[in-house]
């Protein structure tokens, strides 16, 4: 580190040239090896599907304004909701916070100069890039309509849409998720700085190596079980529909095996995110550590012992359904463990809300509900009644957009000005963000009632007693559009117009804000030597507070 | 569903096991409030009291706790285990079809519900029930995967191709409930559903009487045995018969071909009709050509119905080997005397409605 000090109170001489600035030619942006570099075009693109996912949910939450499938017929319906699940699954979850800001923080946040395999890094985008189009040419020619479960036989047999494009799609797509994966295993193992003992990484990285085994894992089974279905789809050679010899079931357990970690693919990387956030925020060091960081392990592996429990009343033996039942409420526990240590923290912090934190306490507020419901449905006897309804809808949604998108969100917020070198509007920022939460409660909170009602999900007409539920839905979807629709506006602006970041704007001991913002392209002038823990506020993290705190008052 | 409030919470309690899984529900609405009361209570006070004094000021030294982490992962663990095992034992009554039910014949097909009662009377996208009945409905499909739920009586199940499923109930009000299709079917998922009409028992038997019964299950699977499908002429030659002899054979373990025991069930004669080689009992020859392709799921079910009433099992299912052993003595062991056999268990089929069958 040289110059500690100097970096920190912001006096720090700015190299002429980052990240950004190093060649403006498509073809360096293109044939870049540079993971800050790759990271932007991921959230380009991801940014992009996550404004199309969003448009179907728009078109969803319209047509179900009226008991009647009067906006879109039932046929259309199908393909809009099947279109929202994959686009939002497997090209905007997935790869939000890893591919984002995974591929950007991982290797400032360990003192590496990039990914240990930055080729591989560039070829996942690119494959993300051909899936994606994949995905998006199927939609285009009329889309597909089985769900985003792709059950058999209707996606074998039955249905007359763009199944096998969309499959291949998501076949590629998958690939991508394997090489990040690999990557970052590879690059966790071999390229942390001196003194960056694994027990001193920041629990994003944790985090991020329970999503890597998850992905590296899991997803070879998407692959194979999408061939499958290729093969009896176009070969008519019977595997899952029983009219040729085939077993349905069998689809849901290879589907389930794969898409139920996927769902920790989703969710792990936002709790490192909110980690990061709850702490820094505190300025205090996390509570329980070790803890947090076995638990997303914990979850990792349990993970891939519960795929049953999605196939409760699909006809499989009640010992199976007795077994998953119990293996899900044991996973229960790591996720109760994470949200204790994170209240655990604020205790005796020095706590300030700029709208990460905010979005940090809304994320702990809505995974717990997430979470609590989780064992509505994990409880073999109500999910019965449950499943298959708009309390699973619901269920998911708060973890997946209360959980993963509020993270991702103030992770983006967070680490804005390291990636782009600009303050956003801290105004703007905290209305939009308390602006999702409103909308998003008052989106999904009626949505379990409902369910409980019994209105199954996938409906695109519904009985008529059910529409004030339904409308109270609507209404806060339309908040949540707006809330999560103003960042565009305002980050767009700040990239513009911002004020200029400094290297440490919020004064945090990561590894990440002890480099300028932006990084140059090397991330650190020298290798940094770590001599601290994760999340030490104290004298010895070589943080020149007082400078800092000088520099604060005369900008007053 | 009848309830009429303008934001309703709750569905109808309709079914014996209805108020179990709303205990199940209570309870865990009860466990859920509790902690989030308490942790957003926690994170709130925190927030107000440990909010920054002094810009970059930093918070306390404090690490961890070992004792506190064993305690907040120790009790979450005991509460999940609570949860488990409320759900699995309503889930235990909801999945064992209990003895003595009445036996209705569903078929899911896009996008539709066919329903047979054992008398004959068929119904699409309604089904009656007499009320405080055991109802088990025998349940497969056409096409693709559905799912019949009826949100009052707190079950589904998921129908599936190529295989029978079960659901069963008793419903403990009469009144009008809404059936839904729950998987996801195709183009018209959503209007695949009707009513579930709850009568008083006197109501059922004029409702069934006032309806045109046609041919029962049993007959009908008759008359697909006997003629339409020529299965009598292995099955029903007496000693010379070169099939497998069905009489009295529902419910019992045979030995199979491969040394295997299985027990005849519906599933096992569905498996053995559709996919004879597969498994050929002791004894016999693999001669019997496949009927796949040759009969419906509907008929299906009726020549499973003809081939348990050979053993006396009729409207009533029994679960347990004793009974049905019990109701063998009854059967004849001649072919002869298989027609007018199963005129009686079809009239017996009519009797069980008044619970008679024992």
């Amino acid at each position: 580190m040289q110059n500690v000090d100097a970096i920190n109170a912001g006096n720090f001489e700015e190299p002429k040239t980052n990240y950004l600035n190093n060649g403006f030619t498509l073809k360096s942006w293109l044939l870049t090896k540079d993971h800050k570099r790759i990271a932007i075009m991921y959230l380009l693109t991801v940014s992009a599907f996550f404004l199309m996912g969003g448009v179907y949910a728009s078109l969803i939450r319209l047509e179900l304004l009226t008991p009647q499938s009067d906006l879109l017929e039932s046929g259309t319906y199908n393909r809009v909701f099947t279109q929202h699940g994959v686009i939002m699954v497997f090209l905007f979850l997935i790869p939000a916070i890893p591919a984002i800001l995974g591929n950007f923080l991982l290797p400032l946040m360990i003192g590496a100069k990039d990914l240990a395999l930055p080729r591989i890094n560039l070829l996942s985008l690119y494959i993300y890039w051909v899936g994606g189009i994949l995905v998006l040419f199927a939609m285009m020619q009329g889309g597909v309509d089985t769900g985003w479960t792709f059950y058999t036989p209707y996606s074998t047999t039955f249905s007359n849409s763009y199944v096998m494009l969309t499959g291949l799609g998501i076949f590629i797509n998958g690939f991508s998720s394997i090489l990040t994966g690999l990557n970052f295993i590879v690059t966790i193992h071999t390229m942390r700085a001196p003194g960056m003992t694994w027990f001193r990484m920041p629990l994003f990285v944790w985090a991020h190596y329970a999503t890597s085994l998850v992905m590296l894992l899991g997803t070879p089974v998407i692959a194979i079980t999408i061939l499958l279905l290729a093969i009896e789809r176009v070969a008519k050679i019977g595997i899952f529909d029983p009219a040729i010899g085939g077993d349905p079931i069998l689809f849901q357990h290879l589907f389930w095996f794969y898409s139920h970690p996927a769902v920790y693919i989703m969710i792990l990387p936002g709790m490192g995110v909110i980690s990061e956030l709850i702490s820094n925020f505190s300025r205090k060091k996390i509570f329980g550590y070790e803890f947090i960081a076995f638990s997303s392990i914990a979850i990792a592996v349990f993970g891939f012992l519960v795929w049953g429990h999605h196939m409760f009343v699909s006809g499989q033996s009640i010992y199976a359904g007795l077994v998953f039942s119990f293996l899900t409420m044991v996973v229960a526990v790591p996720s109760a463990i994470k949200v204790f240590n994170w209240s655990a923290t604020l205790y005796k912090g020095q706590i300030s809300y700029e709208t990460p934190m905010l979005y940090a306490l809304f994320f702990i507020g809505l995974f717990l509900i997430g979470g609590l419901t989780g064992l509505f449905l994990g409880s073999i006897g109500l999910t019965v009644h449950l499943t298959d309804t708009y309390f699973i809808v619901a269920h998911f949604h708060y973890v997946m957009v209360g959980g993963q998108v509020l993270a991702y969100m103030g992770g983006l917020h967070y680490w804005w000005s390291k990636m782009t070198g600009k303050m956003y509007s801290e105004f703007w920022g905290k209305i939009s963000a308390m602006l999702v939460f409103v909308g998003f409660n008052l989106t999904f909170f009626p949505q379990f009632i409902l369910g409980y009602m019994g209105m199954p999900r996938r409906y695109a007409s519904y009985p008529p007693e059910l529409q004030v539920l339904n409308i109270f839905s609507t209404a806060g979807a339309s908040i949540l559009g707006i809330g999560l629709i103003l960042p565009v506006i305002y980050l767009t602006y700040s990239i513009f117009f911002g004020e200029k970041a400094s290297a440490n704007p919020y004064m945090h001991p990561g590894l990440e804000w002890r480099t300028s913002s932006p990084p140059p392209t090397e991330n650190f002038e020298e290798m940094p030597i770590v001599t601290w823990e994760a999340y030490e506020f104290g004298e010895e993290n070589g943080l020149d507070i007082e400078e800092a705190k000088r520099r604060e008052l005369a900008k007053v | 569903m009848q309830d009429n409030s303008w934001i309703p919470l709750f569905p109808e309690q309709a079914s014996t096991f209805a108020w179990e899984v709303d205990a199940l529900y209570f309870y865990l609405i009860a466990i859920s409030v509790f902690f989030t009361v308490g942790i957003v209570a926690a994170i709130g006070f925190f927030v107000v009291k440990y909010r920054e004094k002094e810009k970059f000021a930093n918070g306390a030294e404090i690490h961890g706790s070992v004792p506190l982490e064993l305690f907040w992962s120790f009790v979450p663990f005991v509460i999940s285990m609570t949860i488990f095992l409320g759900g699995a034992l309503v889930y235990y009554k909801q999945y064992r079809p209990p003895e003595n039910t009445m036996e209705i014949y569903v078929v899911g097909k896009q996008w539709m519900w066919k329903l047979q009662h054992q008398t004959g009377q068929r119904e699409i996208n309604e089904l009656h029930i007499p009320v405080g009945r055991k109802i088990k409905l025998t349940m497969t499909t056409e096409d693709v995967l559905h799912d019949f739920f009826i949100p009052a009586f707190r079950t589904k199940a998921d129908v599936v191709p190529g295989r029978y499923t079960t659901v069963w109930f008793e419903a403990t009000k009469p009144g009008k409930y809404r059936l839904y299709c729950a998987e996801y079917c195709g183009l018209n998922h959503s209007g695949m559903g009707g009513w579930v009409y709850v009568m008083e028992q006197r109501d059922f038997d004029n409702w069934l009487s006032g309806n045109v019964s046609g041919q029962t299950p049993v007959e009908a699977g008759q008359d697909l045995f006997m003629n339409k499908l020529g299965c009598a002429s292995c099955h029903a030659g007496g000693p010379t018969q070169r099939g497998a002899k069905l009489e009295g054979i529902y419910g019992k373990d045979v030995k199979l071909a491969n040394g295997q025991t299985v027990k005849v069930d519906d599933e096992y004669l569905r498996n053995s009709i559709l996919n004879p080689a597969g498994q050929i009992v002791e004894g016999y020859q693999p001669i019997m050509p496949t009927f796949k392709g040759q009969v419906t799921e509907e008929q299906l079910v009726q020549i499973v119905a003809y081939i348990k009433s050979l053993s006396g099992v009729t409207g009533t299912t029994s679960t347990t080997s004793s009974s049905s052993s019990n109701s063998m003595t009854n059967s004849p062991t001649t072919p002869t005397n298989t027609a007018s056999n199963s005129n009686a268990t079809s009239n017996a089929a009519v009797n069980t409605n008044r619970g008679v069958n024992k």
